[in-house]
């Protein structure tokens, strides 16, 4: 084996340690607990009034070919 | 209450508090909106609901009903109606001019146990000539120091379909020779994730697969035929029985420091009867005083369906044959804003916040592949100008949290 090809080696297993250990610690919050007081506020919330946003949905998804990943459930209906 | 505490540390009041109260009052309000591990508010909705446009006017209530029973207990229920008025391109051509009634009864149930939130619901919906029962299952997963929520879920739908005729008498009443069913299953994956003190994340992943009778039984095909009536006839759509599709969406929302939001939002959909859509999404969040503002450009465009088209050569031409304005290739978009009121409901001490909110929404279809058919005596078949669809959308709702 070329000194190139042990190199190249001994990196990766190094890679590979490195991954394993990263794996067996959880990781640290980024943002604390008390930082984020931003998402405790509605206007942060992507569904802030449900029942208006599962109408639009449904208003819309009536009309066009795509449908689903919006977050929500909405019951079938014969709607076109 | 949640947007009380958040106001008062907004206003600066949480600069003086401790490290350790700090921790104590994110603890206690943290994410609940966006993040599993918080059951719903107790929280009361009443809406109307107008849609108008194409010649169809739809309108209806609304109601949804959210109560935590104990710490780690919460159910919700929902009532939808369409009251449905309708003389569209569609009807016109192919139909008659209708009124029906869609309602719709919704109840779920979430349980918390530790960061896991267990969820499932049951949706019944029901016009004179179409009937879905929908039940759906999900377990959320707080994780990584509560900065991550991940979802699975599941939905599975029974449809029964009827065809509605006229008899002699006028009397409206179900086919008897026509009933079919069609059967959904749905697999959801949704990952939450916060990533800077204002910026949050929201994947959203969707597998649906249909098996059954998936056409609209009313709407037809229609193909040349030189000489005859308006130079085309019509003919009973033919669709393929199964339909996969995939859709995949990311959000970001940022926190604005003057009490702001915006936030942007891309989907991509595929499925398996060759339709691509690309939705895009803006969304603006203001405040003033006792007021919330909303505006919302949002810009949608697919293609066709492979079996699609707007004018066969001949009868027969293909197995599939479709000409459901929602298999043709369009782009559309629609501009919505909304404002919600806060105030206070005297000799209602129960009710800890209360809002009322309206909303419009305006939205604009420009059809790349489906004519005006009824035009066809004036411009020749196949030579009608492209339709185009303009809709008002109209929201009011009260909502109470108590």
């Amino acid at each position: 084996m070329s000194t190139k090809h042990k190199s190249l080696t001994r990196t990766v297993a190094a890679g590979v340690l490195l991954v394993a250990l990263a794996g067996c610690t959880a990781p640290t919050p980024w943002v604390k607990p008390y930082e984020r007081e931003h998402f405790a506020d509605p206007i942060m919330s992507f569904n802030r009034d449900p029942i208006s946003s599962v109408y639009l949905d449904h208003v819309l998804e009536s009309r066009e070919g795509s449908r689903g990943a919006t977050g929500a459930v909405g019951g079938g209906c014969g709607c076109n | 209450m949640q947007l009380s505490e958040a106001r008062r540390s907004r206003a600066g009041e949480g600069r003086v508090l401790t490290p350790f109260r700090r921790t104590l009052l994110a603890l206690c309000v943290i994410g609940a909106p966006a993040l599993g591990g918080v059951l719903p508010e107790d929280r009361a909705d009443v809406m109307w609901h107008n849609y108008n446009g194409g010649d169809i006017t739809v309108d209806g209530p609304a109601v949804l009903v959210q109560k935590k029973v104990g710490d780690s207990l919460a159910f919700s229920a929902g009532y939808y109606e369409d009251m449905i008025s309708s003389a569209s391109i569609d009807v016109k051509l192919s139909a008659s001019p209708y009124h029906e009634t869609r309602k719709q009864e919704n109840v779920g149930v979430e349980y918390l146990h530790g960061k896991t939130t267990y969820a499932m619901g049951y949706i019944h919906s029901k016009e004179p000539d179409y009937i879905a029962n929908t039940t759906f299952y999900s377990i959320s997963q707080d994780m990584f120091g509560d900065l991550t929520t991940v979802t699975i879920g599941y939905r599975r739908a029974w449809d029964q379909i009827y065809r509605d005729i006229k008899q002699p008498n006028g009397e409206i009443v179900n086919d008897p020779t026509f009933h079919e069913r069609a059967d959904h299953r749905g697999y959801t994956l949704s990952i939450s994730q916060i990533l800077t003190r204002s910026l949050i994340a929201d994947f959203n992943y969707e597998l649906l697969t249909d098996q059954g009778y998936l056409a609209n039984p009313y709407r037809k095909i229609r193909y040349l035929s030189p000489g005859q009536g308006q130079g085309f006839t019509l003919a009973d759509q033919v669709y393929p029985n199964t339909r996969t599709s995939n859709a995949a969406s990311l959000q970001l929302k940022y926190y604005l420091p003057w009490h702001a939001a915006v936030a942007a939002q891309y989907r991509f959909f595929r499925d398996t009867w060759g339709i691509v859509g690309h939705t895009v999404e803006g969304d603006y969040t203001a405040t003033w005083q006792h007021w919330v503002f909303d505006g919302m450009v949002r810009w949608y465009t697919q293609t066709h369906a492979d079996f699609y088209s707007d004018l066969y050569p001949y009868a027969n031409y293909a197995n599939f044959m479709a000409r459901d304005r929602e298999l043709a290739s369009f782009t559309d978009w629609t501009v919505g804003a909304g404002a919600a009121y806060q105030f206070h409901v005297p000799g209602a001490p129960w009710i800890s916040k209360s809002t009322a909110n309206v909303r419009f929404d305006h939205l604009f279809i420009d059809y790349k592949d489906f004519r005006n058919a009824l035009l066809a005596g004036e411009y020749g078949a196949g030579n009608e100008p492209l339709y185009k669809l303009n809709a008002n959308i109209f929201q009011i709702f009260v909502s109470i949290w108590f």
